[in-house]
């Protein structure tokens, strides 16, 4: 069988390829998983997600696991994460077949998940938060506290992380909150740990110390899930890769010999063509930012955006980007300075003038602040419109639900029915549905904050070209984005942000990542990260 | 994936740890400085509000209500609510005091038993509800609300427990004291202090803080959540219980009317205490604290001969005004959180 892989390892394997193949860096072989789900099915509602799907994960190997969105990936993590209970098939760990009835079993199994979303309690320290529900006791079961500061400590050195473990929770940044899940991870010693999607909200730096905790984990011979989008940090951490499309696994086998758009093509089936970034013919300015300073958090940015013109704002998470978004649509409030749109002076801290100047606002965070997750999807597409839909003053659920269905197919929002909750579409068709909100009030200018987070790589190609379409019909566009492929492939213009300041603006074709890297961090060191052979 | 160390960012702010610690410690203190505001401005105009006798009325009248905050307290840190206290306390109020009418001679902590044993039934019936049927508690305890007090009224019929009926020995209790402290308060301090290190120091107790903190995250976490919240209202339904004996020892008259609205009093406790309504944070010693400052801003408005249809009206505006100034902290310590981590750019 191991023989069969190799042969094979030049070219695409077919489905259901699978065996004990060693990584790339491993040191001795091992003949059985540490974890091994055979032929997992789960249906939710009649809906196949899940469809015999197997999955083996070895001791010291990091095993990525692919897929567009709604191919099943969290559905799975779900299952081994004692969240979902398999409608059929086994669960062998350690070589004994468990069923593991919630999550409570799944950690006292030695599984550890870290999910998309971070899940700490706010109220709790960071320690308990390590702990909860685990921590160590002396006599009569109380809760030990001076040996659970030594043990956070402890792992703390270990990660190299500098995080008061006395703090409470609330306020940590995205990047913290995930340091402390994998504490957490560390602290259970888990055998297995999953991460899904753990990189969406970081910056370049803060990954790369995320894959060298992965990967020390790994030397010391735990098994590592990895869920990405980003099919560079797949080949840069894993050994191995199972696909998943359409709740069905297409491919299972090492990465080694593997090139990117092998991956690519297995995940959406067919071929995906390379977007290259077109460019536009900007007309007249619409947007102005002039000094803009909100105290604390950015100073002294001035920028335009003109029409057909789609203008990038790159730099760290944390740079202030969001902020300086956030203040010219008048969520935030700004000291100093002043936003002009088409040449009028825009009130500041106040949405509703930014709507009727004729600005879009695609928020980072489409669950909390981008979509009303309890409202159906139509609703949530005619929110922004309902002013102009309205008859003598009263909605008529047939114009709004005609309104939808026409941008939703527009946009190829890929729904069952109108009327189900939003919150059952899968992330990208949630995404386009933020952005047919926005766009069916026909705005002048549209930001967009991270467009693409937590999204496949079939539907972002869709959003990019959606964007370069819309700046192509004269609107201006400014994105926001950490991704900088993203960045590279729509943006006419760069701005780059550090610390609350503009500190470069490049031509799309004076940019490279190397040069928005260094302008982000102020150092550049970590432009070698990227002269890494890429596969 | 890099030979190359980039240098690592800092990303333990300066120290937020004392800011948190600091306003979290400026609650219980800032409680503990209206009350002595209080007690100053009082005592300046009418000398007699420090007398001992004084003191003692208003420490023993907090026990009741300081007892049922416990475990109000408990109910709410789960992002909870129980609104049925003020109906347990009156059905047990009037079911203990009964049984003297009833039993001839019967002892007194068989009467305490009973009263615990009325609250635990009205506990076990909200908890199962809530917990294993998952209905909101505001709607369970609203409907249990009026489902005891209708029990009661059923009960009481058109007659009443009168002072008669008690023996001395039974209302003394209110009045009893030990090293010139009442006994209901040190008993009622005794369960705060409890409660406040099961709270601290036992898993279950972080659990509690946890499930109001994020119940989502609880969920994911694994924590048991239906049986805690569970033991949370049996908690909340027993202690009320017992309040209900208290109630009787303290008014001694007792119809289908007693301590209708007593609910609203103790969750005012609990919020100018510190406790956050929406769960996650708070302490049973701040809630005692504020049942404690309630207690004296009434006695105080009495001592002064502000007429007592303005209690509540002041009482209200004082509840406002605490809720109002925990809400600013916390914007602005969130504010102070995130504004130090952009300045670090982490």
């Amino acid at each position: 069988m191991r023989e069969a892989l190799q042969l094979m390892s030049s070219t695409s394997s077919p489905p259901g390829d699978t065996g004990a193949q060693p990584g790339r860096t491993q040191a001795e072989p091992r003949s059985t998983p540490i974890l091994s789900l055979r032929d997992g099915t789960k249906a939710f509602a009649g809906v196949r997600a899940l469809e015999d799907v197997s999955l083996e994960l070895y001791g010291g190997e990091a095993h990525a696991l692919v897929g567009e969105n709604g191919a099943g990936k969290s559905t799975l993590v779900k299952i081994l994460g004692g969240v979902h209970q398999p409608d059929s098939g086994s669960l062998v760990i350690g070589g004994q077949e468990v069923v593991l009835g919630g999550t409570a079993d799944a950690r006292a199994a030695g599984i550890a998940v870290i999910y998309q979303e971070p899940t700490l309690f706010p109220d709790l320290s960071v320690a308990e938060n390590v702990f909860i529900g685990r921590q160590p006791l002396r006599s009569a079961r109380r809760i030990d506290y001076r040996a659970m500061d030594r043990e956070v400590a402890q792992i703390f050195e270990r990660l190299g992380v500098k995080l008061d473990p006395d703090r409470i929770a609330r306020g940590l940044s995205i990047a913290e909150q995930q340091l402390v899940e994998i504490a957490k991870a560390l602290s259970s010693e888990a055998k297995v740990l999953i991460m899904d999607e753990p990189t969406a909200a970081l910056s370049p730096v803060e990954v790369e110390r995320l894959f060298k905790i992965a990967e020390t984990l790994r030397a010391e011979g735990a098994a590592v899930l990895f869920i990405s989008h980003r099919l560079e940090e797949v080949f840069a951490l894993c050994q191995r890769v199972t696909v998943l499309r359409d709740g069905k696994r297409v491919l299972s086998r090492q990465l080694e010999g593997l090139t990117a758009d092998e991956l690519v093509r297995a995940m959406v089936g067919r071929e995906l063509q390379a977007r290259r970034h077109e460019p536009h013919q900007p007309a007249g300015t619409v947007l102005e930012v002039d000094r803009l300073t909100r105290e604390g958090v950015f100073v002294d940015i001035s920028f335009q955006v003109r029409a057909g013109e789609v203008v990038a704002l790159a730099g760290l998470v944390g740079a202030g980007r969001s902020e300086v978004a956030r203040a010219i649509f008048g969520i935030d409030r700004y000291d100093a300075g002043a936003v002009r749109v088409g040449g009028q002076p825009l009130r500041r801290g106040s949405p509703t003038a930014a709507m009727s100047a004729g600005i879009g606002f695609v928020p980072e965070d489409r669950r909390q602040q981008g979509l009303v997750m309890e409202l159906s999807t139509e609703e949530n597409i005619a929110l922004a419109s309902l002013r102009r839909l309205r008859r003598h003053g009263l909605l008529f659920a047939s114009t709004e639900r005609a309104f939808a269905l026409n941008w939703a197919q527009q946009l190829q929002v890929k729904f069952t029915r109108l009327s189900n909750r939003v919150s059952s579409l899968s992330g990208g068709n949630q995404q386009k549905v933020v952005l047919a909100k926005w766009l069916s009030r026909q705005p002048r200018l549209l930001i967009v904050d991270e467009p693409t987070r937590g999204i496949d790589v079939g539907t972002k190609a869709e959003v990019h070209r959606l964007l370069s379409s819309l700046a192509t019909e004269g609107v201006a566009v400014l994105v926001i984005s950490s991704e900088l492929p993203e960045v590279l492939s729509v943006a006419d213009r760069i701005l780059v942000m550090r610390e609350g300041r503009l500190v470069a603006t490049l031509k799309h074709d004076e940019a490279s990542e190397e040069r928005i890297i260094a302008a982000g961090t102020g150092q550049s060191a970590v432009v070698d990260r990227l002269e890494e052979p890429s596969p | 994936m890099s030979t190359t160390t980039a240098p690592t960012p800092t990303l333990a702010p300066a120290n937020p740890r004392r800011l948190v610690d600091f306003v979290l410690r400026a609650r219980t203190f800032g409680i503990l400085g209206v009350l002595a505001l209080f007690v100053l401005i009082t005592t300046a105009i009418q000398p007699r509000f420090l007398h001992a006798d004084n003191v003692r009325f208003i420490l023993a009248t907090t026990a009741l209500y300081a007892l049922v905050a416990v475990g109000e307290t408990f109910v709410v840190i789960t992002r909870n609510v129980d609104l049925s206290v003020g109906s347990v306390v009156g059905l047990s109020a009037y079911v203990s005091a009964n049984m003297f009418q009833a039993h001839h001679g019967i002892p007194i902590p068989v009467v305490f038993l009973v009263g615990l044993g009325v609250g635990l039934a009205c506990g076990l019936v909200t908890g199962i509800i809530t917990a294993v049927g998952r209905v909101p508690s505001l709607v369970v305890t609203l409907a249990m609300l009026y489902i005891i007090r209708g029990v009661d009224t059923i009960i009481v019929g058109s007659g009443q427990v009168v002072a008669n009926a008690l023996p001395n020995s039974f209302i003394n209790i209110f009045h009893d004291t030990l090293l010139g402290i009442p006994v209901l308060a040190i008993a009622a301090a005794v369960v705060v202090a409890i409660a406040a290190y099961y709270l601290r120091s036992f898993r279950s107790g972080r659990e509690l803080y946890a499930i109001g903190s994020d119940p989502d995250a609880a969920r994911l976490g694994g924590i048991p959540m239906g049986r805690r919240i569970f033991g949370a209202f049996v908690l909340s339904g027993a202690l009320a219980g017992l309040g209900g004996v208290l109630w009787a020892t303290q008014y001694n008259t007792i119809d289908a009317t007693a301590a209708t609205g007593l609910e609203l009093q103790v969750i005012a406790a609990v919020v100018v205490g510190g406790v956050a309504i929406f769960g996650g944070s708070g302490s049973v010693v701040g809630a005692a604290l504020g049942a404690l400052l309630l207690q004296t801003i009434s006695s105080a408005l009495n001592v002064l001969g502000v007429p007592s249809l303005w209690t509540e009206a002041i009482s209200g505006f004082l509840l406002l005004v605490a809720i109002t100034l925990d809400r600013g902290i916390q914007l602005r310590l969130a504010a102070a959180l995130r504004r130090r981590r952009v300045h670090l750019g982490a």
